[in-house]
């Protein structure tokens, strides 16, 4: 169930984003949307809207560029409730650590070894 | 008559983009629409077999959430590298770039089309082209959104 | 006192039409597979060229092209009075050091895709003028290079748009000399930079058809011609949706060109069967469709006369980030077999 919930989520989420390519003006590029993605995770998990998505979903919520926006405020969040000020700092790049150094380190050893095939 | 010439400029360049998108051709939606949930949707449920399965060895739930997204990583990054996902990315669109895929291919492409400009100024500086800009609305958003709740809480 | 030399507003008349003697051609394997893969002197299968770089490869196709056409007109470099050159890599880089390999005296020229048609008049010019006996005229474009600089990396999964081109890899040159045989430029209309507040930089039809279309209604004016004294009114790389708003736009001036008409960057690809969605661009599509093609069918005795109108778009990686609409540029050839 779980499976298909993830499918269903993940997808649709998807959907918003090939709806905005095609049906916005050219100025808005991948990378806006990718933007707007991350944003309106971070700002929809602040209003605590987007946890019972992750409950309802799980990867299908969490995939998504909007989930990174997620881990990144539920980081903050966290920060505050342990360290106080220095979590409003440390909390969100602490929550998201992994995947940023996966692909700054996996980015970094396959622009090395690959050659763009053009 | 398109565009009348004799009318002032204003008037010509609405006439012509009026001309413009009649003519052109638009993108087909329905199909794009059907390719990016098909494409989106199972990158999703792979992550959620991947996060099934480290639950299952294990690992606490935001442990096994951020180890989904160092594997779909490396996986992107490494079919990027073989040339791959831009192939899949062309029917998938927005299914392949709005998961953390798209993330991870969006700094690969552009890196390692750097190489040439050294490793310094031209992979280490690109990585960060599309990469730069997420992480960047992302973190203010949750140090905003981290300050309010230090704040009120 | 009107220049001697110039008829009506923008057209430039030579008194000895310098001779276009030889031409070469060299393209990818993108472009060998389209309907005119035949006509091409040389195909390049790989797309770096054997060097490092798509910039150094692109140099390399100049370079290629340059010395096919000197071989052709049984010349060596030493024998040429100017290079005129340019390309879209930033600062026309791809000629700068195809010039410092060859030699010639350079000028290096930018009028984005329409650089060969400002380099075959400004050649002529020269000739024309007394102060050379020949010149070579050449571009190049590489499809990796110029995504690289104006779109998106290529292995980045975007999809393109329906409305872009796709920048033809390659390079055409010519050599025009005061005498010889061959076919001859017996005038050049001087386009403006003309913008009708197109913007979008993945529809550079719709930016340059204007300015093709004012260039051609300023020609025909300025030489009290009409579509009927060309079989064909060949433009540079309008694309498939540039070429019929240009038509749309001409006949709103009262000029229906009709099957006179066609554009470089649509003969040079088929869409349905090579993904390039609106046709060819950049600056080695009217290059080598011209160099190869349409020389090839002056000479043939196919067509006697042509007008060629070479096509720019006038924009830098960053103007539409800043909201600049794009200018489009247009410089018109006459090419008259003799």
């Amino acid at each position: 169930m779980i499976f298909a919930m993830a499918f269903l989520v993940g997808g649709l989420i998807c959907v918003v984003g090939q709806l905005l390519m095609d049906l916005t003006s050219y100025k808005v590029t991948p990378a806006h949307i990718l933007v707007g993605f991350v944003t309106t995770g971070a700002i929809l998990s602040a209003f605590g809207l987007y946890q019972p998505l992750v409950e309802l979903a799980g990867a299908g919520a969490l995939v998504p560029l909007t989930g990174f926006g997620h881990i990144l405020t539920q980081g903050a969040i966290r920060g505050v409730e342990r360290d106080g000020l220095l979590g409003v700092f440390a909390g969100p790049l602490e929550a998201a650590a992994a995947g940023v150094t996966a692909a700054i380190v996996f980015g970094y050893f396959f622009a090395i070894l690959f050659k763009p095939k053009g | 008559m398109r565009v009348d010439f004799t009318k002032p400029a204003g008037i010509q360049h609405k006439q012509y983009r009026n001309f413009v998108d009649r003519i052109s051709p638009k993108p087909n939606v329905l199909v794009n629409v059907v390719w990016a949930f098909l494409v989106g949707g199972s990158i999703a449920a792979i992550g959620q077999a991947l996060l099934t399965l480290f639950l299952m060895l294990g690992l606490p739930i935001l442990e096994a959430g951020a180890m989904v997204a160092v594997v779909l990583i490396f996986i992107a990054a490494f079919l990027t590298g073989l040339g791959v996902f831009d192939d899949i990315a062309r029917y998938a669109g927005a299914g392949a770039f709005v998961p953390i895929t798209g993330f991870a291919n969006a700094m690969v492409a552009q890196a390692m089309e750097a190489r040439t400009e050294g490793l310094v100024l031209g992979v280490g500086a690109r990585l960060f082209t599309i990469a730069g800009p997420v992480l960047v609305f992302g973190i203010v958003v949750a140090w905003l959104t981290g300050l309010i709740y230090f704040l009120f809480r | 006192m009107p220049a001697a030399k110039k008829q009506g507003q923008q057209t430039l008349v030579f008194s000895n039409p310098p001779v276009i003697t030889a031409s070469g051609t060299v393209v990818g394997t993108k472009e060998a597979a389209g309907p005119l893969g035949k006509t091409f002197d040389r195909v390049v299968d790989d797309p770096y060229h054997g060097e490092k770089s798509w910039e150094r490869a692109e140099r390399r196709f100049l370079e290629d092209a340059v010395q096919i056409a000197l071989k052709k007109a049984n010349l060596s470099s030493r024998e040429i009075d100017f290079f005129l050159a340019g390309d879209l890599e930033n600062q026309t880089e791809a000629s700068a050091l195809a010039a410092r390999d060859l030699g010639i005296p350079y000028l290096g020229l930018y009028g984005a895709c329409a650089t060969i048609y400002e380099g075959i008049a400004l050649g002529a010019v020269l000739i024309d003028g007394g102060f050379a006996e020949r010149v070579v005229v050449a571009v190049s474009s590489h499809c990796c290079t110029a995504e690289k600089q104006f779109r998106y990396p290529t292995e980045q999964g975007v999809q393109r748009s329906l409305t872009q081109s796709w920048t033809v890899t390659g390079a055409g040159a010519v050599i025009l000399a005061a005498q010889g045989s061959g076919p001859v430029v017996t005038h050049a209309t001087i386009g403006k930079a003309i913008d009708m507040g197109q913007a979008d930089p993945n529809n550079f039809g719709a930016a340059m058809a204007p300015a093709a279309c004012d260039t051609i209604v300023r020609h025909l004016l300025d030489t009290g011609r009409g579509a009927t004294d060309y079989d064909l009114v060949v433009t540079g790389d309008l694309g498939l949706i540039g070429r019929d708003l240009a038509e749309g736009l001409l006949q709103d001036h009262g000029f229906d060109l009709a099957e006179r008409f066609t554009d470089c960057g649509v003969l040079i690809y088929d869409p349905q069967q090579q993904d390039t969605h609106a046709g060819g661009s950049g600056c080695a599509c009217s290059a080598v469709v011209t160099g190869g093609y349409l020389l090839q069918q002056i000479q043939a005795g196919k067509l006697k006369r042509i007008l060629g109108v070479g096509t720019g778009a006038l924009l830098n990686a960053d103007s539409p980030k800043q909201g600049e609409t794009i200018p489009g540029i247009g410089h018109a050839v006459v090419i008259e077999r003799r």
